[in-house]
C-alpha cells in the first residue's frame, strides 16, 4: 500500500536557517560551494541570454530566474552515465551536464547544431511539445533495464505539463514496469498565465504518482541542498531497483514565462516581487557567509571568472561558421534519398547567387 | 473607424459571436486573462466572464475532447490550440470524432465547433511552432479547413465558420497576424465558405495560394506586371470543401497555373489543385501546373528558416518557366 501522506524535505528555509540536519554530503562545504557556483553560473547566464533575446542576437529564451536550485539540485544528483529528458527550460541542468555555453547558445540561436553537445552526449535535446518526453523517459529506463545497466532515466516537466495525459501514461508506465524513472516536476506555480491552483484540484501534483502506485514527494525547491538530497536517493532507488519515484520541486518563476511574454498581464507584480524573499541563491551565500565559508571577495571573484566564461562561450558561439542553405536537407534520413536531391540542388541554386539577387 | 491587423480581426470576429450568440464560448491555454499568447482573445474574458472564455488546463488531448463534448451537447464552443505544433495530441479526437459525429449518428449528433490554431513559420519561433501541416486535416473527410489571409478575410471567415452548423479548422497564418492593416467595420457580415477568392485579375497565368504565402504571391504578381506578364490571383481560402469551379475557370482563360504554398512539397494540398486540374482541364493548359512550395524537410530553426519560407523571386521563376514552356525562360 502506497503511503498517502506527501513529505516535503527543507533544509535551509529562506533566511539560510538550517531547519534539519544536513545530509552527509552537505557537510561538506566545498560541496555546497559548487552548488552555488552552479546556480551563480545559470543566474548571470539567464541574464545574459535574457539580455541577448532583448537586443535581438537570439530569436527566443525561456528563463529561469528563481528555479535555478531546481535544476542545479536534480542535476548534480545525477550521475554521468544518467540520461536526462527534460523541457525548454532547464538549461541550467544542461549545463551542469555538461553542455556547453556555446553549443547551447546555438539551439538558442536557432541552429540545430545547438542540439549536438560533446559533454551528455546520450542526454535527449531539450523538449517543447510538453509532457511528450516523459514517456520516452520510461523508453529509456526500459533499455537500461533491459541490459541490466545501473543507469536512471531523469524526466522534468513543468505544474502546468503535469496535466497533460502522457505525463500520466508516463507515470502509469513506469509504475507498471517498475523502471528506473525519476519524474521531477518542477511546480514553478505558474503555466504562462494559469496559476497552479486553476491548473489541478489536485492538493499536490507529487500525489499522481500515487494513483499510479509509485512513491510521490515535495521538496523545497528553491533549497538546493534538499533538491539535491532527495533527487539523489530517489535516483539511487531506481538505480538498485527500487524503481519510479516523482518528485514535486516547489519553486517560483520570478520573471516572464519566456522572452515573448508580458506577465504583468496577468499576475500582481506586488506578489512577484514578495517571492524574491524565497530565491534560492541568497538563503545558501547567507548559510556560507554565517558557517565562514563565504566571503565578499569570494563573491566578487566568482562572478568575474562566471562572467568571462560566458563571455569566452559567446565569442566561441559568434565564431562558428553559420549553417549552409541546404543544410536543412542534412540528416532528413541516414543518407539523402533520391527523392531530395532535386530539391537540394534547388536551394543550392537559389542562394548560390547573392541572397540579394532578385527580382525586386 | 479603425485599422485592424489580422489578430485583431480575428478577435474582432470572436467577440462578436459572442454577442450575438450566447451558446458560443471560447477555450484554450491562456485564452482570458492573458488574452491568448498573440491576443487574438484580448479582453474578452473581461466582458462575457470566465464561464464563457475559459482558461483550460494544459492538455490538447482535452481541450479536443471537451470541445466535442461540448459541441454535442449544445455549445458552438471555439477552441484555441496555441500553436499548431501542439495540436497532434488532439488528433484523436479530431481525426475520430469531430470529423465523423454527425455522419456515424446519421446527423442525430453534430459537431458545431471551430478549432482556430495559428500557423506557419516566419517568425523566429522556437522549434515546433513553425510548421504548416494544413494538408493533414484536408486530408481527412469531415473537416472544413478554412485559412484567411487578410483581416477582412479573417473576421468575415471565422464568423461564418463558428455560425456554420459543422465542424471547421480554422488556421491562422501567424506571419501575417500583423504585417496588414484594414478597415475591419464589426458588421456582423460572414464571408462565405467553401468559395475561392480571386484577388487579382489577369490573363497569362493563375497564380493559387492561401495562407501567408499570398503575400509573396500578390508581390510576385506586381513586380510580373512589370516584366509583361499579367497573373491572376486565388485565395482559396476554403482548402476543403475545395472550390475547383473558380480556379478552372481562371485556368481555362490563362491556360497557366502556378502553385504557391509554405507547406511541405510531397503531399500538400498544391498536389490536389494540381491533379484534379490534369484530371479536368487538361485540354485548357498550356503548361504543366507548377507549385512553388516549402522543402520536404523539417522546418529549419530561425537562422535558416527565411531559405525555407516561399520567396518571392521562387515564384517570379516558377511563373516566367510556365509562360516560356516549352522553351527554357
Ligand atoms: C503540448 C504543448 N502545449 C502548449 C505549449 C505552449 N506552452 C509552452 S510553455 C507553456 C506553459 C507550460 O507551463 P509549465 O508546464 O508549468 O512549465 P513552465 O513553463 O512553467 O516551466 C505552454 C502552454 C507547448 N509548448 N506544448
Ligand atoms: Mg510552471
Amino acid at each position: 500500500m502506497n503511503n498517502l501522506d506527501i513529505s516535503y524535505t527543507r533544509y535551509l528555509d529562506p533566511e539560510g536557517q538550517v531547519t534539519t540536519e544536513l545530509p552527509a554530503f552537505a557537510q561538506e562545504q566545498s560541496k555546497l560551494i559548487e552548488l552555488y557556483r552552479r546556480m551563480t553560473l545559470a543566474r548571470r547566464y539567464d541574464g545574459k541570454l535574457t539580455a541577448m533575446q532583448r537586443s535581438g542576437r537570439i530569436p527566443s529564451y525561456a528563463p529561469e530566474l528563481g528555479e535555478e536550485a531546481v535544476r542545479v539540485g536534480y542535476a548534480t544528483a545525477m550521475k554521468k552515465e544518467d540520461v536526462l529528458l527534460g523541457t525548454y527550460r532547464d538549461t541550467a541542468a544542461m549545463l551542469v551536464r555538461g553542455v556547453t555555453i556555446d553549443e547551447d547558445l546555438m539551439f538558442w540561436g536557432g541552429d540545430e547544431r545547438g542540439n549536438v553537445f560533446a559533454g551528455p552526449s546520450e542526454d535527449f535535446p531539450l523538449t517543447t511539445p510538453i509532457a511528450t518526453q516523459t514517456t520516452q523517459a520510461v523508453g529509456v529506463a526500459y533499455a537500461f533495464k533491459l541490459r541490466d545497466e545501473k543507469r536512471v532515466a531523469v524526466t522534468t516537466i513543468g505544474d502546468g505539463g503535469s496535466s497533460k495525459g502522457d505525463f500520466y501514461e508516463a507515470m502509469n508506465f513506469a509504475g507498471a514496469w517498475h523502471v528506473p524513472v525519476v519524474f521531477i516536476i518542477i511546480n514553478n506555480q505558474w503555466a504562462i498565465s494559469m496559476p497552479r491552483e486553476r491548473q489541478s484540484a489536485a492538493k499536490t501534483l507529487a500525489q499522481k504518482g500515487l494513483a499510479v502506485g509509485i512513491p510521490g514527494e515535495q521538496v523545497d525547491g528553491n533549497d538546493v541542498i534538499a533538491v539535491c538530497d532527495v533527487v539523489s536517493r530517489a535516483l539511487e532507488n531506481a538505480r538498485s531497483g527500487g524503481g519510479p519515484t516523482v518528485v514535486e520541486a516547489i519553486t517560483y518563476r520570478l520573471t516572464d514565462h519566456s522572452t515573448a511574454d508580458d506577465a504583468s498581464r496577468y499576475r500582481d507584480p506586488d506578489v512577484v516581487s514578495a517571492h524574491w524573499k524565497n530565491e534560492p541563491l541568497i538563503r545558501l551565500r547567507t548559510y556560507l557567509s554565517e558557517s565562514q565559508a563565504w566571503t565578499k571577495d569570494d563573491e566578487e571573484n566568482l562572478i568575474t571568472t562566471i562572467d568571462q566564461e560566458i563571455e569566452d562561450g559567446i565569442a566561441k558561439y559568434e565564431a562558428q561558421e553559420d549553417l549552409p542553405p541546404e543544410a536543412m536537407f542534412d540528416h532528413m534520413f541516414a543518407e539523402l534519398p533520391m527523392d531530395l536531391k532535386d530539391q537540394r540542388e534547388a536551394v543550392l541554386a537559389e542562394f548560390s547567387k547573392s541572397e540579394e539577387n532578385g527580382y525586386g | 473607424m479603425a485599422e485592424l491587423t489580422m489578430v485583431s480581426a480575428v478577435c474582432q470576429a470572436l467577440g462578436r459571436a459572442l454577442k450575438d450568440d450566447k451558446d458560443v464560448v471560447l477555450l484554450g491555454e491562456d485564452v482570458g486573462v492573458n488574452g491568448g499568447v498573440f491576443r487574438a482573445t484580448e479582453g474578452l474574458q473581461e466582458i462575457y466572464g470566465a464561464d464563457r472564455v475559459i482558461d483550460t488546463p494544459l492538455a490538447e488531448a482535452g481541450i479536443g475532447g471537451v470541445t466535442v463534448g461540448m459541441a454535442a451537447a449544445g455549445l458552438k464552443p471555439v477552441a484555441e490550440f496555441q500553436f499548431m505544433g501542439f495540436i497532434y495530441s488532439a488528433f484523436d479526437q479530431i481525426i475520430s470524432h469531430v470529423a465523423r459525429l454527425r455522419n456515424r449518428t446519421r446527423g442525430r449528433l453534430s459537431c458545431p465547433l471551430v478549432i482556430r490554431a495559428p500557423y506557419g513559420g516566419g517568425i523566429h519561433g522556437p522549434e515546433h511552432h513553425s510548421e504548416s501541416t494544413e494538408a493533414i486535416f484536408a486530408h481527412i473527410p469531415g473537416l472544413r479547413v478554412v485559412i484567411p489571409s487578410s483581416p477582412l478575410r479573417a473576421y468575415g471567415l471565422l464568423l461564418a465558420a463558428i455560425r456554420n452548423p459543422d465542424p471547421v479548422m480554422f488556421l491562422e497564418p501567424k506571419r501575417v497576424y500583423r504585417t496588414v492593416k484594414q478597415e475591419v467595420p464589426d458588421d456582423g457580415e460572414a464571408l462565405p465558405l467553401d468559395l475561392c477568392f480571386v484577388l487579382r485579375e489577369g490573363g497569362d497565368v493563375t497564380l493559387v495560394s492561401w495562407g501567408a504565402a499570398v503575400a509573396e504571391t500578390l508581390a510576385a504578381a506586381e513586380t510580373l506586371s512589370g516584366m509583361g506578364i499579367e497573373a491572376e490571383v486565388i485565395d482559396v481560402a476554403t482548402l476543403t470543401p475545395l472550390d475547383m469551379p473558380t480556379i478552372l475557370s481562371s485556368v481555362e482563360k490563362t491556360g497557366r497555373c502556378v502553385i504557391v504554398h509554405e507547406a511541405p512539397y510531397t503531399g500538400g494540398f498544391g498536389a490536389e489543385i494540381a491533379a484534379r486540374l490534369a484530371e479536368k482541364g487538361l485540354l485548357h493548359l498550356l503548361s504543366p501546373v507548377l507549385r512553388v512550395t516549402g522543402y520536404d524537410t523539417v522546418i529549419p530553426y530561425a537562422k535558416n528558416e527565411h531559405r525555407y519560407l516561399v520567396s518571392e523571386n521562387r515564384i517570379i521563376d516558377a511563373v516566367r518557366r510556365a509562360v516560356a514552356f516549352p522553351e527554357e525562360p
